[in-house]
């Protein structure tokens, strides 16, 4: 049976973790690569790199640091951040990654999705979406990391990421994102059913029971979790035991 | 050494890194010369089967991978256009080792086309799975997946599909998933690949 992934994100700027594990024995909690060897070995179904440098010179650094993760690391990892062309998809593909992530770009100019789609495949392109509910009733789409209000709505705009060639949609809710209150399963749900593509449900989990509600109720494919793990509140071992035992399919 | 054949299918990064976690040599060609003479060939793909199989009769290739006696490794793509045909080649035969025909998964309930993810194997027999738990879960990304055939020797088992998940006629061999990014288990296959 298809396993529900879990995967752990990892923020990095100028080349360094900022926000990671601090696994006991690790003796550099920056390193990237050690940190996504340790997720790996920990049960981590794919990885997230997310560039939060904000130099070029920091962007160069973390185009290095794909090649490494890409050669130590034996599961499919994903990188964002700043990806605004197909050159820099081009770029981060030859260097080793599995998966991109488009955010920003893709609504600027959603005609990304699909010239990088056509070239690279559909499998390689996670349109990620920051939304918030709106007094109206609609969920707005954001830009620049939640803080700046675009003219795409949540539902509309999965359905035409996906009709332009993405694999996977990214959601992350910006009113649950960093409460640890648990995500918003009713708007996943419904995501997820009106897509024929896989959607990742982040930002929100403060338990182990709110990624399993994400992903029976909000019919969610795979949980990306970041300060869940960050803070060593649960290991990726345990999440995954909690989710096997309450039936929900995970590799172990 | 190894040949990895290179027709322009996909970036061949993650097997390359696989191979050199594994400390094996290869070279990337399509110089059908290089591909006879190696002790192993790999064939790997992620794209479109009709491309796949344009761009093998582009550079001269299918009957030279026909023709090969040593282990052939298809991946994904790769094993597809092994089979007899493909959905997503409407008209166009494909190599013809093995004996399946391809076809297009229908998105179902709770099923999400592509098939993306880690999914377990059923069924698994032969050398590839040798020292292999019974049912290990290795990463798949396909939207088309072979019918069973006498030559399935994994199966998986996906939107009201039973696939062949892993291939093997005499010296060919297939997988559907990508052993390069399975992990641990993934990188036991390929070991055993190269010990055949």
């Amino acid at each position: 049976m298809l396993a529900k992934r879990i995967i752990p994100c990892l923020d990095v700027k100028d080349g360094r973790v900022v926000k990671g594990i601090n696994f006991a024995g690790l003796k550099d909690v920056g390193d990237a690569v050690e940190l996504g060897r340790r997720y790996a070995l920990e049960g981590a179904d794919e990885l997230v790199y997310l560039d939060i440098s904000a130099t070029l010179e920091g962007r160069k650094t973390f185009a290095r640091l794909v090649s490494r993760v890409a050669e130590a690391v034996n599961i499919p990892f994903t990188v964002g951040g700043g990806i605004g062309s197909l050159d820099d998809a081009s770029r981060l593909l030859d260097a080793g990654a599995d998966k991109i992530t488009l955010n920003s770009a893709a609504i600027a100019r959603p005609e990304l999705i699909g010239e990088i789609a056509a070239k690279y495949g559909r499998q390689f392109v996670v349109v990620a979406i920051d939304a918030k509910s709106g007094p109206d009733g609609l969920w707005h789409a954001t830009t620049h990391g939640g803080s700046r209000p675009s003219d795409k709505e949540l539902f509309s705009w999965a359905r035409e990421a996906q009709e332009r060639g993405a694999g996977e949609i990214l959601f992350t809710s910006m009113d649950h994102d960093g409460t640890r209150g648990g995500y918003p399963c009713l708007v996943y749900a419904a995501l997820s059913d009106s897509l024929v593509i896989p959607v990742i449900a982040s930002g929100g989990a403060g338990s182990v029971e709110d990624i399993a509600a994400v992903l029976t109720e909000g019919k969610a494919d795979a949980a990306l979790a970041a300060s869940i793990f960050h803070y060593g509140q649960y290991t990726i071992g345990e999440v995954k035991r909690y989710l096997a035992s309450k039936g929900i399919p995970v590799r172990i | 050494m190894i040949a990895i054949i290179d027709y322009d299918m996909g970036n061949l990064r993650s097997l390359e890194n696989a191979l050199d976690r594994l400390g094996a040599e290869y070279t990337v060609t399509s110089d059908a010369d290089v591909i006879r003479s190696a002790d192993k060939v790999i064939l790997p793909g992620v794209g479109h089967a009709g491309l796949a199989m344009d761009n093998l009769v582009e550079r001269g290739l299918p009957d030279v991978i026909r023709a090969l006696r040593q282990p052939v490794l298809g991946i994904c793509v790769g094993m597809q256009v092994l089979c007899r045909d493909s959905e997503e080649a409407p008209g166009k035969p494909c190599l013809g080792v093995f004996d399946a025909h391809v076809r297009q998964f229908t998105p179902a309930p709770g099923c999400k086309v592509p098939h993306m993810g880690w999914n377990n194997l059923g069924n698994t027999e032969g050398k590839l799975f040798k020292g292999l738990e019974a049912s290990p879960y290795v990463y798949f990304v396909h939207s088309y997946y072979a019918g069973l055939c006498p030559d399935t020797v994994a199966t998986c088992a996906y939107a009201g599909a039973m696939f062949g998940a892993a291939m093997r006629y005499e010296n060919f061999y297939g997988t559907q998933f990508h052993p390069e990014k399975s992990g641990d288990e993934g990188e036991a296959i390929i070991k055993n690949f190269l010990a055949i």
